[in-house]
C-alpha cells in the first residue's frame, strides 16, 4: 500500500473511536493509571480547545482536545485511566484497543512520581504495545516533599524512551511535552524502548506462534504488534481475537478460523 | 495465613498470589504482588468487601479474591 492509501485506511480504523482526523494531525493519546494528573496535563495542553462526551457505544467518558505548537496543530486524546492494559474492564479495553488499533503517533503515559513501581507497570505495558512512547513522571513536587529522588536520566536509559519531569498543577513540564512530541514528529523518531523477555519455555512459544499468526491474518501486515499478539493469546486473552474482527470486518472469516480452533496454535489453549 | 483473615490496621506482607490465570495477573497488576507490604484499612457494612492500601493505592477485594493471597503478619510500626 503507499503512504496515502495507508493513512486514509488508518483514518478509516480511527473513525471507529469518533475520531475524524481528515488534515491528518498528529495523534497523541494520554494513558496513565488513576488519580496521576493524566487530565490536568490534558487540560494545561489543550486549554479550551476540547469537547468532552463518550466512548463510542460505551458509558466511559471521554475527552479529545487539540493544541497547536510552532505553527503545527497536535490532536490529544484522554484514554481512561487504568492500572493494566489487559482488557478487564472496560475501561482497559478501551485504552488497549486505542493504542493497539487506532495506533497514536505518540502515547503519553503520564506516571505518579510518589508511586514510581505501580506506574511502571502499565508504562511497561504500553510499551511493548508502542515503543513511540514518551513517560511524563508528574508530580515531581510531591515526591520531592516525601523525599523520592528520581534519576530522570537514568530512567531515561533504562526504559530507552524519553522521560519528563512535571508538576502539571503548576504548569511545569508541559512545555517539555509539546517540545518533544514536535521534534518527534517533525524528525520522524523512533525509540528502541525495552522490551520484557520472558523464559524460555514462554519465548519459543511466541516465537512459533509469530509465523502462524502472520499466515493467517496475513492482513494486518505491520498495523499490529505480532509479539505482543501472540503473548495475549499465550495468556488465553480472547478479547483480542474480538477486537481484531470489530476493527478490520472485512477479514472476520480469517478471525473466525483462529477463534474456531481450525489452526493450531501450539501452547494457545 | 490468608489475606482475608488479616484484621483491620493491621500489617501484613504478601508471600504468594494462588490464583492462576487471568485472575493471578489482574492481581499483580493491581499490586497484590509477593513481597509487598499491605494494611488492611476498612470493612464495608457487610463485612466485605475490604479495603486495603497496597503501594500506595487503596483497594477493595471480596472475601474470595483475599482468600487467593497469602500473607505473613508483621507488627504494626
Amino acid at each position: 500500500m503507499n503512504k496515502s492509501a495507508e493513512s486514509i485506511a488508518l483514518n478509516l480504523i480511527r473513525r471507529n473511536f469518533n475520531i475524524k482526523n481528515d488534515d491528518n494531525k498528529p495523534l497523541i493519546a494520554l494513558a496513565g493509571n488513576p488519580n496521576t494528573g493524566k487530565s490536568t496535563i490534558f487540560n494545561g495542553l489543550t486549554g479550551l480547545r476540547q469537547h468532552t462526551g463518550n466512548w463510542p457505544g460505551k458509558t466511559v467518558n471521554r475527552a479529545e482536545g487539540y493544541y497547536r505548537y510552532k505553527g503545527r496543530e497536535f490532536l490529544l486524546i484522554d484514554l481512561p485511566g487504568t492500572y493494566s492494559l489487559l482488557a478487564n474492564s472496560t475501561e482497559e479495553l478501551i485504552a488497549r484497543d486505542f493504542i493497539c488499533f487506532a495506533r497514536p503517533d505518540i502515547t503519553l503515559v503520564v506516571a505518579d512520581a510518589t508511586n514510581l513501581e505501580r506506574n511502571l507497570n502499565l508504562a511497561l505495558q504500553v510499551l511493548e504495545l508502542s515503543t513511540n512512547t514518551v513517560l511524563v513522571m508528574n508530580l515531581m513536587d510531591e515526591a520531592e516533599r516525601k523525599g523520592i529522588k528520581i534519576d530522570v536520566k537514568k530512567l531515561e536509559s533504562c526504559l530507552q524512551i524519553p522521560v519528563i519531569p512535571a508538576v502539571a498543577r503548576d504548569g511545569k513540564g508541559l512545555e517539555e511535552i509539546k517540545k518533544t512530541c514536535y521534534r518527534i514528529i517533525r524528525e520522524g523518531i523512533k525509540f528502541k524502548g525495552i522490551q520484557m523477555s520472558y523464559s524460555r519455555e514462554i519465548e519459543e512459544k511466541i516465537a512459533g506462534l509469530i509465523p502462524v499468526l502472520q499466515r493467517n491474518l496475513t492482513f494486518l501486515e505491520d498495523k499490529i504488534n505480532w509479539r505482543w499478539l501472540a503473548l495475549r493469546l499465550l495468556e488465553g486473552d480472547k478479547t483480542i481475537l474480538y477486537s481484531i474482527s470489530t476493527y478490520f470486518p472485512v477479514y472476520r472469516e480469517a478471525v473466525n478460523i483462529i477463534q474456531k480452533g481450525d489452526v493450531q496454535l501450539d501452547g494457545v489453549n | 495465613m490468608l489475606l482475608n483473615e488479616l484484621a483491620i490496621e493491621q500489617v501484613a506482607e504478601i508471600t504468594a498470589v494462588k490464583a492462576r490465570g487471568r485472575q493471578r495477573r489482574r492481581l499483580l497488576d493491581l499490586g497484590f504482588i509477593p513481597g509487598t507490604k499491605i494494611k488492611a484499612l476498612r470493612k464495608s457494612p457487610l463485612g466485605e468487601p475490604v479495603a486495603y492500601l497496597v503501594k500506595g493505592t487503596v483497594l477493595a477485594l471480596r472475601k474470595e479474591e483475599a482468600e487467593l493471597i497469602e500473607i505473613r503478619r508483621l507488627e504494626n510500626e
